[in-house]
């Protein structure tokens, strides 16, 4: 028989291609996805990356050990603490030497500090994705008060740069323990408003439940780390699976959900929130008395492969170094979250419409940088 | 699993491996013939249960491109490292593993994009950060070009 005009539906037979990004509000940064679409249905998309790619690698080989700090900043702008961290105990460890105990917990506060304030920028962002703006200011007013507590300490907000081989840039400021201390009742006075805004609204539960589902196999197989993997059940906190810093001398619980929906991804964030808050109050009280630079005569890796995982906001971190003993490293690898959770995008994204694409990809939480390197 | 056990069991399953170079994971240069066999195995394996690929990379040495794979498991948490050498730095050419663990697939376009080493069998090989009329692969040791950051 043949078809008369009306019976074709032509959205859903007609294929477009569709860029998404490079500038795009939603993709925060960089990325383009080529998105196949059938009338609103996402058939498949690829994404393009390289838009921001500096060889932080390559100029990695040509600087000193304590000079490549300043380029991991220059990653996940989002988690620079957690980034120096990183390449600092890689090659702490290498040097086999072990930092004072006051900076392991100074330099988990800060961590945990960047941890909260990665997921408020996260928040705020993801509501924005879904159309609340409210959500917006809500989120950067919290942050605020970490960054300000950051430039007191550090004199730098964002690219910080503080953690360094062998300790720390200096010695907190003398406010420091008071200012953490109030932001953390301020903070928990604040959080249940996130709640009371997005979690509870039931728009945002339509636009993310049952959205972009990940098993927890599918999680291990693409390598997804961080919130978006354990949202999916799959315990991959390297908090939990190799201890560093202070974090064996606090008590805290991974957390873990296991619906692998954009919801439960959501939902992880907002209880790591509260589970940062925990860990701050453990520490800030106790921070030990100790000098914060360990005396090094010079600060190179010896000859030999070294590998440090920590977690990050988004996920884990790798930081592998091969040195033949020479001031600069022959190769370093940073193993970044973000490049491993962006690629699933695809299997997660298939089959949905594109505006819930937006809400896959920011549950997500990519920080394009962080990926291209 | 210990890493005395694992000792064991790789060298079970392929007796020509080597000791590694890293002291800090039990580590294994293999032939490249042995390589897809043994990782299928540590996959597999119900002791090893190896389902999670963290790390994939390159490194151009002296005596070659050392392919180096950190892998660990995700129930068991014990960590290894396998490495293979491409003595051939004209041509070079491994077979993927992105069969065993999807995550590879995007780490083998990048070492492809900056080191130039053909992964077998890849179902996608293009450039993944350059453009794809860029000269040269940029983290080898040989690279020259006209901006480089060398001192």
């Amino acid at each position: 028989m043949e078809e008369t005009l009306l019976d074709i539906d032509f959205q859903e037979k007609e294929e477009y291609i569709i860029n998404m990004g490079p500038q795009h509000p939603s993709t925060h940064g960089v990325l383009r996805f080529e998105t196949c679409l059938q009338g609103e249905k996402v058939k498949y998309l690829i994404p393009h990356c390289g838009y921001i790619h500096r060889g932080i690698e390559k100029m990695c080989e040509h600087l000193t050990y304590p000079q490549i700090i300043h380029l991991t900043d220059r990653m996940d702008y989002l988690s620079a603490h957690i980034n120096n961290e990183a390449v600092a105990l890689c090659i702490e460890n290498s040097m086999q030497v072990e930092v004072s105990d006051r900076v392991k917990y100074i330099r988990t506060i800060f961590a945990e500090l960047t941890r909260i304030a990665s997921h408020q920028l996260w928040w705020c962002a993801f509501g924005m994705d879904l159309g609340a703006l409210t959500t917006f200011f809500y989120g950067l007013r919290d942050r605020e008060k970490i960054l300000d507590i950051f430039e007191e300490t550090t004199g730098s907000r964002l690219t910080q740069s503080f953690i360094t081989p062998g300790g720390l840039m200096s010695d907190i400021h003398p406010n420091f323990q008071k200012r953490v201390k109030e932001f953390i009742t301020y903070f928990r006075k604040k959080l249940p408003e996130y709640d009371q805004l997005l979690t509870g609204n039931i728009i945002f539960r339509e636009r993310t439940k049952g959205i972009g589902m990940m098993s927890k196999e599918m999680a291990i197989d693409y390598g997804v780390t961080g919130p978006s993997g354990r949202g999916s059940g799959f315990h991959c906190d390297i908090r939990k699976i190799a201890p560093y810093s202070a974090y064996p001398f606090v008590k805290f619980n991974e957390i873990t959900f296991t619906e692998g929906d954009t919801y439960s991804r959501y939902l992880v964030r907002i209880a790591e929130m509260w589970e940062s808050l925990n860990i701050l109050e453990q520490l800030v009280d106790n921070i030990p008395q100790g000098s914060t630079m360990l005396e090094l005569k010079a600060i190179k890796a010896p000859k030999g492969e070294f590998y440090q995982r920590v977690e990050t906001a988004r996920g884990e971190l790798g930081v592998y170094i091969v040195s033949d003993g020479g001031p600069s490293p022959a190769r370093i690898k940073f193993r970044t979250p973000n490049f491993s959770n962006l690629f699933v995008i695809n299997r997660l994204a298939a089959g949905h419409k594109i505006a819930d694409l937006v809400a896959i990809s920011g549950s997500l939480d990519l920080v394009i940088p962080d990926i291209d390197r | 699993m210990q890493a005395e056990e694992l000792t064991n069991l790789i060298t079970l399953w392929a007796p020509e491996q080597k000791p590694g170079i890293s002291k800090q994971f039990p580590e294994f240069i293999l032939p490249m013939e042995r390589l897809l066999e043994v990782m299928n195995l540590l996959k597999e394996n119900s002791t090893t249960k190896m389902d999670y690929l963290f790390c994939l990379t390159a490194v151009d040495r002296k005596d070659g491109f050392h392919m180096v794979y950190h892998i660990t498991s995700s129930e068991f948490l014990h960590t290894v490292v396998l490495r293979v050498i491409l003595t051939d730095k004209v041509n070079p050419v491994v077979p993927t593993v992105c069969t065993i663990w999807r995550t590879a697939e995007y780490f083998e376009r990048e070492v492809f994009d900056l080191f130039g080493i053909r992964f077998d069998n890849h179902p996608d090989l293009r450039r993944l950060f350059l453009e794809d009329d860029w000269i040269g692969y940029p983290l080898r040791k040989d690279y020259k070009d006209s901006f480089t950051l060398e001192r």
